[in-house]
């Protein structure tokens, strides 16, 4: 004889501890089990797109820094891009260098940020402080080139706000081959721990066709198996011109697209990022970083959608310009709004526990996602 | 891969007088304009056809055109009213690498357009932001509700149209600035 029960709804957030941000799940419960998630948000929404409308171009460069605040270069690296799209800018080749060397550091930044916190979620906390140790030295290169530790309206439309340091490169060379080796302490700790790995492995499971039709975009897709990455795939800047490898899932420890899968895509991930930036540091030409930079940013009546390779995925921004000193509408794609939808697919089925799992493995920002 | 060109003609034979015009001329992206009435066949098409396949929605954008018709009143004074609302897709194909724009433009007086939702499952989230911040109503979407804006946001008040005032009052309360 079957009993019919009713489900229970419950609220995870918006203030808990693990929803890395303000984000209110509603969870339809069948005893402990997931029937659905439905996510609420929403609470940090701050007009980004509004706001975009009233500013000149090179004023919207630091809103775009708190889209995505863990990878604030990337941010202002596609804005650049998509501008320079619509308007036919040349940007030096330094400039190009510097931007590729900026950008990969803010990968391994926010990889750091996305592996340490995951650690965090599951219960392990000292892989969190090791990603963090090391999170601050890239900061601190930043901070030598900028001034600025989180948001550094750095990249600008044509150029570069300063040229770096003169020991950059050294430092960096000297931190690369610091760090290099601290990737296998993680993994050591957290990667190939018995407990983590019984936590994420088969949990979460994303086919490719629903990651594709669900946009997911970068680590998120490429955790369950599809080899396409934009650095490659529809290349910006130059990309093109360094070798890197694409890591994807390959379901080691349990099946393609789970927890663990998009998890250890971004460890891999980290030390693709350090092969292109030592191929940048040997190549990096002289030259004047802000030649380019246009007096007055006016692009020409059209329409374009520029998008780049985030950290967390496919971060597009659709500009449409009627000619004026301000964007008629400047849209952002965020990876991470995407990446929140598919939530209620993934959790069906799994545990309470398992959320937090899943939440933490696809990586979300909530500054991108509300914008 | 296939130019916009081709698209165009494709989807012209396919569809006929739904596909309206193929925008070329203006940088950098080209797109097709279509009736809003259709736009769930022709994405259908779009992601199933085997010359295109364009699997990847990158982004569903609503957009207020900004072109209200002038009229003059009896008085003297001048007054604003319809204009158009557009909704762009930009469109991906994994496997050919090729993209698409593609523009449906509805009346703003009653701003209707056919969810593409059942096609691909990203537009879900998509189209309600469009409808949160421009008020595009999307037919047949499951659960067309306000989604950055808090649930109890005034009904009519769309924030990214162009005649957007900001409200003196939220919930009866005053706003200070």
């Amino acid at each position: 004889m079957s009993i019919k029960t009713e489900h229970m709804v419950l609220n995870m957030g918006p203030q808990h501890p693990s929803t890395h941000g303000v984000l209110r799940l509603e969870l339809e419960l069948n005893g402990e089990l997931i029937v659905n998630v439905k996510p609420h948000i929403g609470y940090l929404h701050r007009c980004f797109e509004k706001h975009a409308e009233a500013m000149t171009y090179p004023q919207i460069i630091p809103y775009t820094d708190r889209i995505d605040y863990l990878a604030s270069i990337s941010n202002n690296f596609g804005y650049a891009v998509t501008v320079e799209k619509l308007m036919g800018i040349q940007v030096p080749e330094r400039v190009e260098y510097i931007r590729v060397i900026f950008g990969e550091l803010q990968r391994i930044a926010s990889h750091l940020v996305a592996i340490g916190t995951y650690g965090l979620d599951i219960g392990a906390f000292t892989p969190f402080l090791y990603c963090f140790r090391d999170r601050e030295k890239i900061l601190s290169l930043f901070e030598m080139t900028c001034g600025a530790r989180l948001l550094y309206n750095y990249i600008w439309v044509g150029g570069l706000s300063h040229d770096i340091h003169p020991e950059f490169v050294r430092l960096t060379r000297e931190f690369l081959n610091y760090f290099r080796p601290q990737v296998e302490e993680v993994n050591q700790l957290l990667s190939y721990n018995k407990i983590f790995i019984e936590r994420t492995a088969n949990i979460g499971i994303l086919p490719a066709e629903t990651a594709i039709n669900f946009g997911m975009t970068g680590p998120n897709l490429r955790g369950s198996g599809v080899k396409f990455d934009l650095r490659r795939n529809d290349p910006y800047s130059i990309y093109d011109r360094f070798d890197f490898d694409i890591p994807v899932g390959d379901g080691r420890m349990g099946t393609v697209g789970d927890c663990w899968d998009r998890y250890f895509v971004r460890v891999l991930e980290i030390e693709q990022s350090i092969r292109i930036i030592e191929q940048a540091l040997d190549q990096i030409p002289e030259g004047d970083v802000s030649s380019a930079i246009p007096k007055r940013i006016k692009p020409p009546v059209g329409s374009v959608y520029g998008r780049v390779e985030n950290p967390r995925g496919e971060l597009g921004y659709f500009l449409i310009s009627d000619g004026g000193l301000n964007p008629f509408r400047l849209k952002v794609r965020g990876p991470s709004f995407v990446s929140l939808s598919v939530m209620g697919e993934l959790c069906k089925g799994h545990l309470i526990a398992d959320v937090i799992a899943i939440l933490g493995s696809i990586d979300i920002v909530l500054g991108e996602v509300d914008r | 891969m296939k130019s916009s060109k081709e698209i165009f003609e494709i989807l012209k034979d396919e569809f006929g007088d739904k596909i309206l015009e193929l925008k070329e001329d203006i940088p950098v992206d080209p797109y097709i304009i279509v009736t809003p009435d259709s736009t769930e066949k022709i994405a259908r098409f779009l992601h199933d056809s085997s010359d295109l396949q364009f699997d990847s929605l990158m982004v569903l954008s609503g957009v207020d055109d900004n072109n209200p018709v002038k009229t003059k009143n009896e008085d003297g004074t001048e007054s604003l009213s319809g204009g158009t609302l557009s909704v762009y897709y930009h469109l991906y194909s994994i496997p050919l690498n090729h993209k698409i724009v593609i523009r449906a433009v509805t009346e703003k007086e009653n701003p209707m357009v056919q969810s593409v939702e059942s096609v691909w499952k990203t537009a879900d989230w998509h189209e309600r932001e469009a409808f949160d911040m421009v008020g595009i109503r999307f037919e047949n979407h499951p659960d067309l509700t306000r989604i950055l804006l808090p649930y109890d946001w005034d009904e009519s008040s769309f924030p990214l149209r162009k005649d957007y005032k900001n409200p003196e009052f939220y919930q009866g309360m005053k706003i200070p600035y």
